[in-house]
């Protein structure tokens, strides 16, 4: 069942063609990799995918039932339909505790106005509450729980990187966009990585598409492959697919001399 | 998480209790009329520092048109009281209201810029505004507002001073107050956790207009006379400069802040000569020692008497 479907997808900056007509489509609960070198456009795809650029010509459509376009979303209605991302450099919000991070992910999740929040009426308790205990549930799985009052700019690297996961999971999402999860991972921290990827993809049932540099990463997880070069789509199929086509060796080993 | 537990009502009495206590050392003669100008200066920059830090410090935009929002409060307020005749209530609501409304229609198009230039912009909606009132003759151009009722006294000002400090400690201490914070430290990863940006902007600089106009309303209303010129650029970087010295995202360094900076200058004002000397060295070692302000982004909590998990809404460093 196709979950995410872009059809000639194009974004300009100008004179500068970022992406260019790509056509994808993207299975649900499918592990997907989207690589390419440096400059390939694969953020400006992934800021196409939750509203924070919008699209020059082509469509986005998300969703196995009903179908959404979601061309001229804003980036928190995009993920309120259950499209969440992490970022390639890390933007946890640093001064708040890892607590709050999480917490911050349920919000368009409660239902009480700005009135009863003011005046502290039961309904508020009982939001915040339901909140601050789903938020442990979800440290707890990442073994975060013992971090929680600490904040977010004094936590390691590698466990940044899992809180940023754990914070977009929180907004209950049913498609994960991953940039680069394992920017600055040592070898062993890579593999832990792609066992936990696997993990939630089963524990929260989600189709998850990642952009990644780390071959071994990408070609270890992934069910199914993207190659951009110069913003446009050169290749897709299975890892064995991928790194036989001499297209895609072309973009990344440059073509004969 | 009952509303009736033990943290709430000692912290109610302690409102009451504090209320009477000085209430009853105004009809005593204890505390002078000299005293009483000073706490209503107090008060009324405490109102205007907790709301300016709701803009700033923890939604992170910075405004430098506070003052606007008092002016309008202010002359609102005096219009419904000495011109329309109406009781305080009535002023003081409007002000309110009118302040939120003048925030409102600012704060859209405005909240779409950034840093240096949403600063530029409020400054420039304050000086706007102040032009608007010099050259209004209905409410006295230059020459200023005169005649403005004194209503204004301790039992107005401490319940104003009591409502702005809960009702925006409660919104900062929730979900929406987490948005805002959220907002203050990225905006991009804000709003990709599903965080309407643009609303929590716009709400936090309403609820800060609104107090604002509150705080215009008191002001007017215990001065008698009012001028375009009270409410100028520099009583923006006044309000501004209590709130950074505070500390930017602690409403418990705003009161302290306004409080001190208050009482400083009043003392400063028996050496009119070394007042701005000594008044800035104050400033520059607060910032040179404390860089965050005086409370950095904690507030002073009663752990002491709380007896339920972390649940309830507060965040521990918040």
């Amino acid at each position: 069942m196709v979950i995410l479907k872009l059809d000639n997808l194009t974004k300009l900056f100008g004179g500068i063609v970022a992406v260019s007509n790509v056509n994808m489509e993207v299975e649900k609960k499918q592990i997907v990799g989207l690589i390419g070198p440096n400059g390939a456009g694969k953020t400006t795809l992934f800021n196409l995918l939750t509203g924070m650029y919008t699209p020059t010509s082509g469509t986005i459509t998300y969703g196995t039932d009903d179908k959404i376009v979601l061309n001229n979303l804003r980036p928190y209605s995009v993920t309120s339909v259950g499209i969440a991302r992490t970022f390639q450099n890390i933007r946890l919000f640093k001064d708040m505790t890892v607590y709050d991070n999480v917490r911050i992910g349920f919000h368009h999740n409660i239902k009480c106005g700005i009135i009863p929040l003011i005046l502290r009426l039961p309904v508020f308790y009982r939001e915040e509450e339901n909140v601050g205990n789903k938020a442990m549930e979800i440290l707890k799985l990442f073994n975060l729980e013992d971090k929680a009052l600490e904040l977010a700019k004094n936590l390691p690297y590698g466990d940044q990187r899992r809180l940023e996961i754990a914070r977009a999971l929180s907004t209950k999402p049913k498609l994960l966009l991953l940039d680069e999860p394992a920017a600055g991972m040592n070898p062993n921290e890579t593999k832990d990585l792609m066992k936990l990827i696997r993990w939630i993809r089963d524990k929260f049932d989600l189709t998850i598409i990642l952009i990644e540099h780390d071959m071994s990463l990408v070609m270890g997880i992934c069910e199914k492959i993207f190659v951009l070069d110069y913003g446009t789509l050169i290749a897709e199929g299975t890892p064995e697919q991928v790194q036989n086509n001499p297209k895609v060796i072309e973009a990344y080993l440059g073509g004969e001399e | 998480m009952k509303i009736l537990n033990r943290k709430n009502i000692l912290g109610f009495a302690a409102i009451i209790a504090f209320y009477v206590i000085v209430q009853l050392l105004i009809n005593a003669d204890v505390i002078d009329s000299y005293l009483q100008l000073n706490i209503v200066i107090i008060g009324i920059n405490i109102i205007l520092a907790v709301g300016l830090n709701l803009i700033t410090g923890f939604t992170g935009q910075f405004s430098l048109g506070h003052a606007g929002f008092m002016c309008v409060g202010a002359y609102i307020s005096a219009i419904v009281t000495a011109k329309l005749g109406q009781p305080f209530l009535v002023g003081i609501i409007a002000s309110g209201l009118g302040a939120a409304l003048v925030g409102l229609v600012i704060g859209i198009p405005t909240l779409r810029l950034k840093g240096d230039y949403l600063a530029i912009a409020t400054l420039g909606f304050g000086e706007i505004i102040r032009i608007l009132m010099l050259n209004i003759d209905y409410v006295g151009g230059a020459s200023g507002f005169n005649d403005i009722p004194q209503y204004t006294n301790w039992t107005w000002l401490y319940f104003m001073v009591v409502i702005s400090v809960l009702v925006i400690s409660n919104f900062v201490k929730s979900y929406a107050g987490r948005a805002c914070i959220s907002i203050g430290e990225d905006e991009i990863a804000s709003e990709a956790m599903g965080i309407n940006t643009t609303f929590y902007k716009v709400l936090a600089f309403t609820i800060g207009a609104f107090f604002a106009g509150i705080a215009g309303a008191l002001y007017a209303n215990y001065f008698y006379f009012i001028k375009p010129d009270s409410f100028g650029f520099m009583k923006s970087i006044d309000i501004l400069v209590t709130v950074v010295f505070g500390g930017m995202g602690s409403i418990t360094g705003s009161v302290v802040g306004a409080a001190l900076l208050s009482v400083i200058s009043a003392f400063l004002q028996r050496y009119p000569e070394l007042r701005m000397v000594i008044y800035s060295i104050v400033l520059f070692s607060i910032m040179v020692f404390l860089p965050r302000g005086l409370m950095g982004i904690k507030d002073i909590k009663l752990n002491f008497l709380k007896r339920g998990g972390s649940a309830d809404g507060d965040s521990e460093t918040r």
